[in-house]
């Protein structure tokens, strides 16, 4: 028994780097789990993804004018991705094209423009730092960041959550009373922009949508309702933070894939065995149907 | 100053035109060699050293240029051709080169190869990337460097007798610069007690020197420079830096220089700069003659201890 304490806990209480990291993975989560929940309930689970590739020009922008500068990467990135989105809300706005089109359009050519803009100086190398990150080398500002973005975030959703929720579910009838949709969207591009910056920082901008949204997506099989739900999701996101930096660490693999990994699992678990229309349970329920 | 840039394609094609381009008609050849004979060194710090020492009518040029690594060089069939019409081939030895045989043959050059590394007795390389047995990094101790030059002096006489004065005057001051650069290294590092001369280098290239001027060179357990490391990794060589009182970690190869910074922070050691081992920088750079390199790279250690 005391050898497993010893496993779970000794790297953690022997090492700094391994304790800022369980810091920052859990912290992220706080922060981009809830967000994650709402893009799922909006049916906008791609667009953390084609945000994350946002980032990348305006970080790599940031990059070439002040170096490997973390205010100089975050906030180019910020700009970018924000940019992305707005030119996508645009084009939906304004032309009968649908949201996903022009988003995937817009993150593409943003995309496109980041490889281009990290190979005119740097090496590949400094692309590889940008798309992985690298959640042990997190720093006292990147550290500073990620909490200060976190508790931005939910302090934000507290204020907004009624208007969010309605703009959700029913816009017409925010509309109808009176409420600003799109000042409520434009701040949950915001909060997912800015969450997605400071985990690209610790994850990479590849892994930090897999921290977002793997555990939103494995929440909705075990509870119903929001608050619910984004309560889970940060439960699973720290879980798989910790479980996958002790994988990193005792199976000599890269931490920020393991990370994003164990979310994984924990997914397709929830999709197998989740209390909620899991697969496994359903099938259970099936016989009762067919002996009506 | 090299002529050629090193070159990554390389497939067997390129090899078989390589051969072909060696058989081209004599006459064009024939005309290029009569303007300036050629050397032709395998690596930059190898050129350095001849041209030091060479008659100032010939001209030399490096197969592998400055910054570039002779490890994994692909030779193209510019090189084949440039070998061809050399007047003389010089490679380091030891199995540093170790696609040199290959390239000299399908190049169809005839005539002497000097190994400016005979006469060592190579220290053994252990496991270390690639080279089994003989440790080829001889020009890391100046004293054994001095013994490339006297290679290099000999095998040029030989060659060129007409051009013997001017060689012998010639390897004469240099091996004299040498000297007194060697006691100079010396003198640097003797002012740093022998037990705080620890460091982690992530190339393994310095047992010559750490063997001739008294510092550990430890190597990073279990670092692969080319992926993302694992957590246990990184503890790995946090340990390892606080148990063996490593002073700095030069490991420029690392990929991610905030983990780098992260892990000398948390072992308290500090950061060192460049340390090169197999090629000097590009012209204008820190390195950019052999000596200037040997003095970078003690300037560069003792900084790092001392700090």
């Amino acid at each position: 028994m005391s050898s497993v304490l010893q496993a779970v806990v000794g790297p953690f209480v022997e090492f700094p780097f391994m304790r800022r990291a369980l810091v920052a993975t859990w912290a992220l989560s706080l922060g981009s789990a809830p967000i994650g929940c709402l893009l799922v309930l909006r049916r906008m689970s791609l667009v953390g993804d084609a945000m994350a590739h946002a980032v990348l020009p305006g970080a790599a922008a940031g990059f070439l004018l002040a170096g490997l500068s973390l205010p100089a990467m975050s906030l180019g990135g910020f700009v970018a991705a924000l940019a992305v989105a707005l030119a996508a809300g645009f084009v939906t706005r304004n032309t009968p094209q649908r949201e996903d089109a022009s988003f995937a359009a817009f993150y593409l050519i943003a995309l496109a423009l980041g490889v281009l803009l990290v190979s005119l100086r740097g090496s590949q190398m400094d692309l590889m730092h940008m798309l992985f990150g690298s959640v042990l080398a997190v720093d006292d500002a990147a550290l500073l960041q990620i909490a200060v973005v976190a508790s931005v975030t939910l302090w934000t959703l507290a204020l907004i959550y009624r208007p969010l929720v309605l703009e959700s579910f029913d816009p017409g009838f925010l509309r109808s009373v009176g409420g600003r949709g799109a000042a409520v969207h434009i701040a949950l591009l915001v909060l997912l922009v800015a969450n997605l910056v400071s985990a690209f920082q610790a994850l990479g901008t590849l892994m930090a949508v897999g921290l977002m949204m793997l555990p939103a997506t494995a929440a909705r099989f075990w509870v119903a309702g929001l608050p619910a739900m984004a309560a889970v999701a940060v439960a699973i996101g720290v879980a798989s933070g910790t479980l996958g930096l002790l994988l990193s660490y005792h199976a000599e693999l890269p931490s920020g894939p393991c990370i994003v990994l164990v979310c994984g699992a924990a997914y397709v678990l929830s999709v197998l065995f989740g209390a909620r229309d899991g697969v496994l349970l359903r099938q259970l329920r099936k016989p009762v149907h067919l002996t009506r | 100053m090299s002529l050629i840039e090193p070159m990554t394609f390389m497939n067997r094609r390129n090899l078989i035109r390589a051969a072909a381009l060696a058989a081209l008609p004599l006459s064009a050849q024939t005309q290029t060699t009569a303007a300036a004979p050629q050397i032709v060194a395998s690596f930059s710090i190898l050129a350095d050293m001849v041209r030091e020492i060479a008659p100032a009518a010939l001209l030399v040029t490096s197969l592998v240029g400055p910054d570039a690594d002779a490890h994994v060089f692909e030779p193209t069939p510019a090189h084949g051709k440039r070998l061809a019409q050399a007047g003389l081939v010089v490679v380091n030895g030891l199995g540093f080169e170790g696609w040199i045989d290959r390239l000299v043959k399908v190049s169809g050059y005839a005539g002497p190869v000097i190994v400016s590394s005979r006469g060592i007795t190579p220290r053994d390389a252990g496991k270390s990337h690639g080279h089994r047995g003989a440790d080829p990094h001889a020009w890391q101790d100046l004293a054994l460097a001095r013994r490339y030059v006297a290679n290099l002096r000999d095998g040029m006489a030989e060659r060129w007798p007409q051009h013997q004065a001017e060689v012998k005057q010639r390897s004469a001051a240099y091996l004299e610069r040498m000297a007194g650069l060697d006691r100079q290294v010396r003198a640097l590092l003797e002012a740093i007690p022998r037990a705080q001369r620890r460091v982690i280098a992530s190339h393994d290239a310095f047992g010559y020197y750490g063997a001739a001027y008294g510092v550990d060179f430890l190597a990073p357990q279990g670092w692969n420079t080319h992926s993302e490391p694992s957590a246990a990794a990184v503890a790995r060589l946090i340990r390892q830096i606080k148990q063996d009182g490593v002073r700095a970690l030069f490991v420029e190869n690392i990929s991610d220089p905030r983990l780098i910074q992260r892990i000398a922070q948390e072992a308290g050691a500090r950061v060192g700069g460049t340390l090169y081992s197999d090629a000097l920088s590009a012209a204008g750079g820190p390195a950019d003659t052999y000596l200037k390199l040997f003095e970078h790279n003690t300037r560069t250690l003792v900084a790092g201890l001392t700090a």
